[in-house]
């Protein structure tokens, strides 16, 4: 078997290891990245409408800072995150953009002078400052106090990626394509790398790393319904969880956004309401007004999901032969606009459904879209049950979304991760912890335990396609483990998925073709989506209360008091049936912004008798603070700046400041 | 409209695919016939997939995101370089002929290395923005300002997916397999364009002045007939041309 040595090896070629591994190459360090596909086709690709990062050049950005951000992401996690990994992040975010702008993306600029916008169903004149023409401009998105969706055009994850992707090449980052990881090599103590399965040949190898980053992306298809990427099957969390070591955390976080298209489950971006697109139901009548007076449609997606099912389960969607849906009408923005902003919008439109946006309603209903959880890590990304194993971005809980993402925050997350993470395995790797100690017995061990899982499915025969029980996975997690969950139906899904788990111990195949062989990829990938998908609907199913994108209709209230905790699974006998869960609790006395209302969704939820405390106490702390400016108020509440990268603790500059 | 478009009546398609897995010692080159019940909205992603779970498990394609972005799944459908995940079966006759990509390595089936050709490419032509300092930019101060007009037009142009349609089509890379294609030649347009590259045009001549580059193009414009992104190739072509004619003087 053939060997591979580096120094940090990063499986997963998007956006979150690309930045990741030219952090490590920049600090002297050699890297490797591994890529099921082109690196450039990553996942990372598909994100359209926009990356937040508080610049507040344009004119609907006025006022924005890192605090809106920050305060924005607590509210929209319905405080399931870590307060201080989300400053982290909010701080970075503006460098994180204005690197990428001197590497070539070609980020929308702000135009000066007056311009239309469309704003609840009417246009408006708004003006821009001279002195913001040609800095970068931003748009709307939802559950946001300002435009920080900064973008270009609705194909921003795909210029960012391109010009990550370039500057990779150039930094001379060999990516090693059609590569998958089966397992991460370890003695107990030490992640040390990974076996690797060649996705050409069938080849099985080894690389043998200081450090190893998952960097994989979410694990959005153990859902029937997703606008996930078909790569999007959670290998990278999967073969975290199989160390029996490390954990995932909060797996059953899983977002549904408001707008894929029927029947495809494509996506169309939020960038479509937050320039001003509305949800019509079967009448043509719009109804997010009704449940949410103040966001509308562009409350946070959890909401807006939500709110859409309700209305169709009320009677009020439009019947088709592919199932029930809403509308989403553009057609109020315009040519000019959609031609220039909207282009994916409009292209997808005109392949996927064969009707033009300008003139007709698009059908919508929510589909499975981002995975919060991930596999579990610090502030500075670093598994804290496994060293050596790191991980970056949506594969990761570090964890800045909590219950719910907000739109726009995952590529942000991505560079912002890249960059932290990637620092922190270059430290690490200079460290006496980064010395690598291991015998090649190792790796081959994990090597030929993987060649026997393998040959045994080879060598079995008259047994389970795995094509039919991966579908079956996937309808019991669509229709049992969806929006609206409930303590019966996920009791169902678990009992399903075990009993699936138990039919895929007798998998089978129909092809020994030569080389990667397909049919082989998914027998061995469907028992570790199994793992996923049981993590998912345990976590929901533990978990009795109502909190961001995880509603129990059996337990439709927030409950700060129990379930201010995270939940952490792992698997540790891998001859057991379910995860055992564990849960970590959220120190309400060590937040900033202690929890309360969103500000959208419901009013009602159970305290903790810790925020009120906290609150006297944050109120106390200001107050005897006087005129303080804001960084100091915010280093008086909540300390951040030490756990962050030395040179990553400068300032932001602003529109007419120093 | 008021309703999904959708066919009420659905045929039985036979699609034939041409096979063979350079893994397999004893493979041959040859066209396979499978035959399938058309369903509502179905595309080529759902048909080829749909074929792989019932008919052939060992059938080779590539597809990612199956929306039409990221270019993984470029292949000749009757006749013609497309992405699939993007064709609907309704807009295709009753035979549907589907090949791999020529000018690509083979993987398998209709599955080409398309990746290894794209950085190789992009390796020689050096795609990215060169400027001296970029590790030591400030990120912390304000970005510099760029004309709003010019950053569209850049990204006009980096659009591109990479999908390698242009190069199957192209008649002059299925002749020299050094050509850079109308994907290179864009790349190069694309970064002439953008003001943080610091390289000139003199750079730019060393790099595509010749018959491997821009003028090895023919002006057959099959590049820009089969671009699935609609890009400008043949008038970017056009005019590099000119400018690397001049460069040359």
């Amino acid at each position: 078997m053939q060997i591979i040595y580096t120094d940090v090896l990063v499986i997963g070629g998007g956006l979150a290891g690309q930045r990741a591994a030219i952090s490590v190459k920049r600090r002297g360090h050699d890297t490797i990245i591994l890529s099921l596909v082109p690196a450039k086709r990553s996942h990372s690709a598909a994100a359209q409408g926009g990356m937040q990062a508080s610049l507040g050049n344009c004119v609907g950005a006025a006022g924005d800072d890192e605090d809106c951000h920050f305060a924005d992401t607590v509210r929209g996690s319905d405080w399931g995150a870590d307060q201080q990994v989300v400053r982290m992040f909010a701080h970075t975010a503006p460098k994180a953009i204005r690197e990428l702008a001197a590497w070539g993306v070609p980020w929308n600029r702000v135009q000066r002078g007056a311009h239309e916008i469309t704003v609840d169903g009417h246009k408006k004149t708004v003006s821009e400052a001279a002195a913001a023409h040609g800095l970068i401009t931003a748009r709307n998105f939802g559950g946001t106090g300002k435009w920080r969706a900064c973008y270009v055009s609705d194909g921003t994850g795909h210029a960012m990626l391109y010009t990550l992707s370039n500057q990779a090449i150039a930094a001379n980052i060999p990516v090693h394509e059609r590569m998958e990881a089966l397992a991460l090599i370890h003695d107990g103590q030490r992640c040390c790398g990974a076996i690797v399965r060649n996705l050409m040949s069938g080849e099985i190898l080894a690389y043998v790393a200081k450090a190893t980053c998952i960097a994989t992306g979410g694990f959005g298809r153990i859902y029937r319904v997703s606008t996930n990427a078909i790569i999007n099957e959670g290998m990278g969390a999967a073969i975290a969880l199989e160390t029996g070591i490390a954990c995932l955390g909060n797996m059953e976080a899983i977002q549904f956004h408001p707008t894929g298209i029927v029947p495809a489950g494509i996506l169309v971006t939020e960038a479509c309401r937050g320039d001003g697109g509305l949800l019509l139901d079967s009448a043509h009548r719009r109804f997010m007004s009704d449940y949410e007076p103040d966001k509308k449609e562009l409350a946070s997606r959890d909401v807006v999901a939500r709110r859409m099912e309700e209305h169709i389960a009320a009677g009020y969607g439009v019947h088709s032969r592919f199932g029930a849906h809403l509308w989403l009408d553009i057609r109020l923005l315009g040519s000019s606009h959609i031609e220039h902003n909207l282009r994916e919008v409009k292209e997808i439109c005109r392949y996927f459904l064969g009707i033009d946006p300008l003139q007709d309603l698009i059908p919508v209903r929510p589909a499975q879209h981002y995975s919060m959880g991930g596999v579990r890590t610090d502030h500075r990304g670093q598994s804290p049950q496994l060293q050596g194993l790191f991980a970056a971005g949506e594969s990761a809980c570090w964890d800045i979304h909590g219950f719910n993402r907000l739109g726009g925050n995952s590529v942000a997350e991505t560079v912002v991760a890249g960059m932290i993470v990637g620092d922190s395995m270059a430290d690490f790797c200079d460290s006496a912890d980064g010395a690598l100690h291991i015998s090649t017995t190792l790796a081959e061990m994990f090597a030929s335990r993987e060649q026997q899982r393998l040959a045994a499915i080879t060598a079995c025969r008259g047994g389970e396609s795995a094509f039919e029980l991966t579908r079956l996975m996937q309808d019991t997690m669509t229709e049992k483990v969806g929006i609206f969950r409930h303590g019966e139906r996920l009791q169902q899904a678990v009992a399903t998925l075990q009993e699936l788990q138990r039919r895929a111990c007798k998998l089978s195949l129909r092809s020994n073709a030569p080389g990667a062989n397909p049919e082989l990829v998914a027998a061995y990938r469907l028992p570790r989506m199994l793992k996923l998908a049981l993590c998912v609907a345990c976590g929901a199913l533990q978990r009795t209360e109502s909190r961001g994108a995880h509603y129990r209709a059996d337990y439709p209230r927030r409950d700060d008091r129990e379930w201010l905790r995270r939940t952490l699974a792992t698997w540790a006998d891998p001859q057991a049936e379910l995860p055992v869960l564990t849960y970590e609790a959220l120190d309400i006395m060590r937040m900033e912004l202690p929890p309360g209302w969103r500000g959208y969704g419901a009013h009602d939820y159970i305290d903790h008798p810790d925020t009120s405390r906290r609150q006297q106490e944050i109120d106390t702390i200001l107050a005897d603070m006087g005129t303080a400016d804001r960084h100091l108020r915010q280093a008086a509440l909540m300390p951040f700046m030490h756990l962050m990268p030395e040179h990553l603790r400068g300032r932001n500059q602003r529109l007419g400041e120093e | 409209m008021d309703r999904i478009p959708a066919h009420e009546i659905h045929r039985t398609l036979r699609i034939q695919i041409l096979r063979h897995n350079p893994y397999d010692p004893g493979s041959m080159p040859k066209l396979q016939s499978f035959e399938l019940e058309e369903a509502d909205t179905m595309t080529l992603f759902i048909a080829l997939n749909e074929i792989r779970q019932t008919q052939d498990p060992s059938l080779q394609f590539d597809f990612v995101c199956r929306a039409g972005i990221c270019g993984s799944c470029g292949m000749i459908i009757n006749g013609r370089p497309a992405l699939a995940c993007r064709t609907l079966t309704r807009n295709l006759p009753d035979i549907i002929i589907l090949a791999p990509l020529p000018a690509f390595e083979l993987i398998g089936d209709l599955s080409v290395n398309t990746g290894k050709w794209m950085r190789g490419m992009s390796e020689r032509l050096e795609t990215w923005v060169h400027a001296q300092h970029l590790e030591q930019v400030n990120i912390d101060s304000m970005e510099h300002a760029m004309e709003p007009a010019l950053a569209e037009q850049i990204y006009e142009l980096e659009r591109c997916i990479e999908c390698g349609c242009c190069v199957a089509a192209c008649g002059t890379a299925q002749m020299h397999e050094d050509f850079v294609g109308a994907v290179g030649l864009n790349q190069i347009a694309r970064f002439r364009l953008d003001p943080r590259d610091e390289r000139t045009d003199a750079d730019y001549y060393e790099l595509v002045g010749d018959e491997s580059g821009v003028f090895g193009c023919m002006t057959l414009l099959g590049c820009e007939d089969m671009c699935p992104k609609d890009l400008p190739l043949a008038a970017q072509i056009a005019f590099l041309r000119r400018r690397m004619a001049v460069a040359g003087l």
